[in-house]
């Protein structure tokens, strides 16, 4: 603790440590706060502490498809739809064609990870502003997903099962009537959290009016995800540079409308999270309608991977946003960079501008509702 | 207490040695650190929560170290972040305990080879009792990681001299 007086106004500011170690920087994040009274008047984000070399590794790796398990370990909430942005990237620069089945059950992976990812961070977020009967509720749902993963790549958290224009292995006879019950009994869940949690007046009291993250802000801190889409921006990377097969599925994009207090505040971020996973299981239900149920999900896989010499920027929507791959090749069996465009890390640089002159206790809501993943910001 | 209710007339002693009582105890209120660092942190949360239920054992979290008896150090343990780790197992008051979750706390793990940032083994800043592996371990692993920690503290004799003890 630093007391210090500030050369504009005079006053005594007082410079405290949020983190590394508290329960609500999901993770190892450190911010320095400088406070004015109970009003924070700066914040700094101190990050790399959990920086595990990811782009040394993919360079260092003899293989394209050794860096897979890397790219897992970025998000870890969110694995699937890492490596699915990374296979997709080496599929364009390869050319290859991907197998119909694979596209599909790729799809109900990456969407059913989206929700397991957003029950996460939705639990946590409610965690955070003491509510925590909702985290418990939302991690048995969380389970029913896990075990689905379980069944069909053999890990409960991070998987390695996208292979490039291909899957590890394919899934178990039983894996659509598993995702069908899953859709069916999850749906209610939903209404049951709106209950529980969402329209909560202690909730929205701690949410609304919070945190406010204008539309030409979000612009400028080029916001993507949940967090864009809170402000009011109808942008998603399935709808508007379609990937995969995302184009053949028929779903809305939410977004905040500020239905209880500003638009762009906490709980419209936290709302479009909740309504994206309704999303998810409409996208869920159309591709295991269109799922052909025979086909070689590793017949595609090529033999050695040597993309000709080049680079290409790829990006998918992950449950945070925008995850570019930018890989460039030389030719060689491994990548000669590969740097990965981390939402969290683009949202963590939004924190100063929306969090200054709020109270000190509203800091915990807004490091929640924008739900970063420290791996990914330090990568 | 179940089968014991109602069965005695007056209020009953048991003799038991101190050290074993004091031993009972502890084990079965092992209150951990909440400090989670990367991917196992998601597990141990997924351990806490409703599944896997760490409260049956008495395990329950603390925000602050000064209140926790045992430090689960879960994820990859980064030079920056091993001086705060040692300060952190400084300020629990003791006996302390630390369980090492994961590949990453136990070795460097995948990070090992390249990782220029990463300490190999978080053995390297604070004592560690148990190891867990996996990458991550599933909650199940974990759960077995503290009921070798309970063995552990069974066997234990803080309250004799060292040169005492055989």
């Amino acid at each position: 603790m630093i007391e210090v007086i500030s050369k504009e106004t005079g006053n005594k500011e007082m410079v405290i440590n949020m983190g590394p170690q508290h329960p609500s920087t999901h993770g190892v994040l450190r911010l320095e706060l400088v406070l004015d009274g109970e009003i924070i008047t700066k914040v700094r984000p101190n990050i790399g502490y959990l920086h595990r070399c990811f782009e040394k590794y993919a360079e260092q790796m003899d293989d394209y498809a050794k860096v897979i398990p890397y790219t897992d370990r970025m998000d870890y909430v969110s694995a699937i739809n890492q490596e699915h942005g990374y296979v997709i990237a080496l599929e364009r620069m390869l050319e290859l064609e991907v197998p119909e089945r694979v596209e599909y059950i790729r799809v109900i992976m990456a969407e059913l990870q989206r929700i397991a990812s957003h029950l996460l961070g939705i639990g946590a977020f409610g965690l955070d502003l003491g509510a925590f009967s909702p985290f418990l509720y939302l991690f048995t749902e969380r389970e029913k997903i896990l075990d689905i993963f379980e069944r069909v790549t053999g890990a409960r958290l991070l998987y390695n099962y996208f292979a490039v224009a291909g899957l590890m292995r394919d899934v178990h006879p039983k894996f659509k009537a598993d995702t069908a019950e899953f859709v069916r009994t999850f749906r209610p869940k939903i209404k049951e959290l709106n209950d529980l949690l969402s329209y909560n007046k202690i909730f929205i009291q701690r949410t609304a009016n919070i945190g406010v993250l204008p539309e030409k802000v979000a612009f400028n801190y080029a916001a993507s995800g949940p967090v864009l889409r809170g402000s009011g921006v109808k942008w998603d990377l399935r709808k508007n540079d379609p990937y995969s097969i995302y184009d053949r599925f028929e779903f809305d994009i939410p977004v905040g409308t500020g239905e209880v207090g500003t638009l762009g505040d906490c709980w419209d971020r936290y709302i479009v999270r909740v309504k994206e996973m309704e999303q998810s299981l409409r996208i869920i239900e159309q591709a295991l309608d269109g799922m052909p149920d025979e086909g070689d999900v590793m017949e595609a896989i090529p033999k050695r991977i040597r993309p000709k010499e080049g680079e290409i920027y790829v990006r998918t929507e992950t449950p945070r946003g925008e995850l570019g791959y930018y890989i460039v090749s030389d030719k060689s069996a491994s990548p000669f960079r590969v740097k990965a465009r981390a939402p969290s890390f683009v949202h963590l640089s939004v924190l100063p501008a929306i969090s200054k002159g709020s109270l000190i206790a509203d800091m915990v809501a807004i490091v929640g509702s924008i739900d970063i993943v420290l791996g990914e910001v330090d990568r | 207490m179940g089968m014991l209710d109602k069965k005695y007339h007056d209020s009953n002693i048991i003799i038991v040695g101190l050290e074993s009582a004091l031993n009972w105890a502890r084990k079965n209120s092992l209150w951990y650190e909440q400090f989670g660092l990367a991917c196992c942190a998601i597990e141990m949360m997924a351990t806490a929560a409703s599944r896997y239920d760490f409260d049956r054992f008495g395990i329950i979290p603390r925000s602050s170290p000064r209140q926790a008896d045992v430090m689960i150090v879960a994820g990859t343990v980064t030079m920056k972040m091993a001086s705060r780790i040692l300060r952190l197992y400084e300020q629990m008051s003791e006996p302390r305990y630390v369980i090492s979750m994961g590949s990453c706390s136990n070795c460097g793990g995948p990070y090992w080879e390249h990782g220029y940032h990463v300490l190999k083994g978080v053995d390297k800043v604070v004592p560690v009792d148990v190891y867990v592996p996996g990458c991550p371990p599933r909650p199940e692993a974990l759960l077995e990681g503290f009921l070798k920690l309970q063995e552990k503290i069974t066997g234990e004799t803080i309250l004799q001299k060292k040169e005492s003890v055989k």
